[in-house]
């Protein structure tokens, strides 16, 4: 380290070394190999990786989900990023608090909340009831829980202010002049819109969509609280091979892996698309 | 000059109880170089967001060829702008930067918007390329242009929409003073060649002299003195004008008679009639009009206090009465001598006393003067600096 600063980054390196690298290295491993049921010896192996295709669904699921997920938070959140943005310093404040509010809740406590709202007998069913809605449908309840629907639903309510905040910073940021700009040069306001405010503001849909979708596709308590055990999704099935009845770590490992590599491909696709906005936002 | 193009009928544009502009008249001709000019904070700027459709002022109308146009967005204005800070569209190139108005469908006679087919496009596109020496820079992205390549591209995309006028907001302003001055004839010549009304905003006086047909100097939200150049300088109507635009001693004065001025109770020849006898007045003496002549040969006499050479001339501080003038010559005059000076009877020029009467033209504190010219230079060319040579301008 030629610069005398760089030691300050000493603790972090150990941390990440300690707590990432060697973790990482371990699942490696694991993936790679299998325990002899009789002595507990490591063998080098590929089945982990080749057994895998009976998860199919489970894969296919989970990206399904998270997509449906991010796209919602997509629709919300840009609307909701734009109109903050656009109003005074008060609002914004205001809206910022309130968007951050929930986090200060513990997550796990959240996602319970929604269960008993969507509950079979839950407060969202007590009222369809209460206003005869149940009667006019002919049912006892509308089942919500258990529902893919349910598990998208607890995915966006989780994830939506990681949407919210990196697309407001950049419309908030944006130049005036641009748009005045624009509206010089003949431009309405759909096409200022289209044509200069939607594509500046690009990096913040990027870096919303990718602080959405990675957390979506690794969940597993929204969808085991919320899926009501029949939306397992990648996480799950990982939680399953260590903790759960499947006791598989060799295949929970496996599972892992596979999911950081796409994980880290839908990264790498998602940043090259955004590589010349974000050279554009820096001007 | 032609018909006229644009009026401005007793605009009046007030936030809450501030002022910004105070009745402006003003009409501007059809293919006319008009320039604002005033300090920061004259209502400059606002009078030209106005006629961009920006803002609509408080009260007062604004007509475009005769018809009101108030409310009008700037989108359905005949007018573009070049702003400040060329507001370049950063995620386009220098190619769609300059097409950006051009891609978007216009109405035609019969109302029905209608795409400009691409092949006319691109045709203007590099015709106007050319017209601004920019030729060869369609593909590159904005960012890697300098200063002075990214305004001739902002004056391209405001162009390239043929507007009847051109509004430019100080568009020199962050380009260094070589690359400014070039780019001073370049807009001269872009807007005779191509025939169109400009009005330009700048707060820099030589700019306003160099280019324009006109100049409207402002000041605190009302029009001073609307001219010629020559007219401006040769005949300011007040303190402020006379101060703002170039050098000028100002010193009181009585009007004896038609012609004749007294000051510091020495009677001059003027050229100056209509004024009331005996009524005080401002006097202006602009520093190169006065010649040096030896003490018992003077009208005034005085002792020199400062002196600094300019190249071209020296400027000499000679104290007069306890008054400070500035005088331009190319004769060297020692500090501490003593000295006479003659003025012609048409270096005199006579104004009314003015709400400015007092506030400027006196040079006691010549140095500091000079020091706040700077602040304002400096100002206006924050941000980048630009090398003439590696514009790509020479080519």
């Amino acid at each position: 380290m030629r610069n005398k600063r760089g030691w300050f980054a000493v603790p972090y390196v150990v941390w990440m070394a300690l707590f990432v690298v060697i973790p990482i290295l371990i699942m490696a491993v694991y993936a790679v190999t299998t325990a002899d049921p009789a002595t507990g010896e490591l063998q080098l192996t590929g089945a982990n990786f080749t057994g895998m295709g009976v998860y199919l669904n489970v894969f296919l699921r989970s990206f399904w989900l998270a997509v449906v997920a991010t796209l919602v938070c997509l629709l919300i959140g840009y609307p909701v990023s734009y109109w903050m943005a656009k109003e005074g310093p008060r609002f914004q404040r205001l809206a910022m608090a309130l968007i951050m509010l929930p986090m200060w809740m513990n997550f796990l406590l959240r996602t319970y909340s929604w269960m008993s709202i969507l509950e079979n007998n839950g407060l969202l069913n007590q009222l369809f009831r209460a206003i005869g809605l149940l009667d006019l449908l002919g049912v006892d309840y509308l089942h919500m829980i258990g529902t893919p629907g349910a598990v998208v639903l607890g995915m966006v309510y989780n994830y939506l202010p990681f949407m919210i905040l990196p697309i407001y910073s950049v419309i908030v940021k944006l130049d005036g002049s641009l748009i005045e700009a624009a509206r010089d040069l003949g431009a309405d306001g759909v096409r200022v819109f289209r044509r200069v405010i939607f594509p500046l503001s690009l990096p913040g849909i990027l870096s919303g969509v990718t602080m959405v979708f990675v957390p979506s596709v690794s969940t597993f308590a929204i969808s085991s609280l919320l899926g009501g055990g029949k939306q397992t999704m990648l996480g799950d099935l990982i939680e399953l091979q260590f903790l759960g009845g499947a006791y598989n770590p060799h295949l929970g490992a496996a599972i892992s892996m596979v999911m950081m590599v796409i994980v880290v491909v839908c990264m790498v696709v998602m940043n090259h698309f955004g590589e010349g906005e974000e050279q554009a936002v820096m001007l | 000059m032609s018909k006229e193009l644009i009026r401005l009928r007793d605009c009046v544009m007030s936030y809450g109880d501030e002022l910004v502009l105070d009745h402006i008249n003003l009409y501007i001709n059809d293919k006319e170089f008009l320039t604002l000019l005033g300090p920061s904070g004259c209502g400059k700027t606002t009078t030209l967001r106005m006629i961009g459709g920006f803002l609509s002022p408080t009260s007062g109308d604004v007509l475009f060829d005769g018809v009101r146009i108030n409310h009008v967005p700037p989108h359905q204005r005949a007018v573009n702008t070049v702003f400040q800070r060329y507001a370049l569209f950063p995620h386009l190139n220098v190619f769609e930067n300059v097409a950006f108005g051009l891609r978007i469908p216009k109405a035609d006679a019969g109302g029905r918007k209608v795409k400009l087919p691409e092949r006319e496009i691109q045709e203007r596109v590099m015709e106007m390329l050319s017209v601004v020496n920019l030729k060869g820079f369609e593909k590159r992205p904005v960012s890697a242009l300098s200063g002075g390549q990214q305004q001739r591209v902002a004056i391209a995309r405001a162009l390239v929409n043929r507007p009847r006028v051109l509004l430019l907001d100080e568009p020199l302003g962050a380009l260094d003073m070589r690359l400014r001055k070039d780019m001073q004839n370049e807009l001269k010549r872009i807007q005779q060649e191509m025939e169109i009304t400009f009005i330009y905003v700048t707060h820099d006086q030589e700019e306003a002299l160099a280019m324009s047909d006109t100049v409207v100097v402002m000041d605190g939200g009302r029009i001073q003195q609307i001219g010629t150049p020559e007219d401006i300088y040769n005949e300011p109507k007040n303190a402020f004008v006379a101060d703002f635009i170039g050098e000028s001693n100002i010193i009181d004065g009585i009007m004896r008679a038609d012609g004749v001025v007294e000051i510091f109770n020495r009677k001059f020849q003027c050229l100056d009639k209509g004024f009331d006898k005996d009524e005080p007045v401002d006097v202006v003496i602009r520093p190169e009009d006065v010649d040096i002549v030896d003490e018992a040969a003077g009208q005034l006499k005085g002792t020199v206090t400062s002196v600094t050479f300019k190249g071209v001339h020296y400027d000499t501080i000679v104290d007069f009465y306890g008054f400070k003038w500035l005088i331009q010559t190319t004769d060297f005059c020692p500090v501490d001598s003593r000295i006479g000076i003659k003025i012609d009877p048409d270096g005199i020029h006579v104004m009314k006393k003015s709400a400015y009467s007092g506030m400027f033209g006196d040079y006691s504190s010549y140095s500091e003067e000079y020091e706040e010219l700077d602040v304002v230079e400096d100002e206006s060319q924050e941000g980048e600096g630009d090398d003439p040579w590696e514009d790509g301008y020479e080519e």
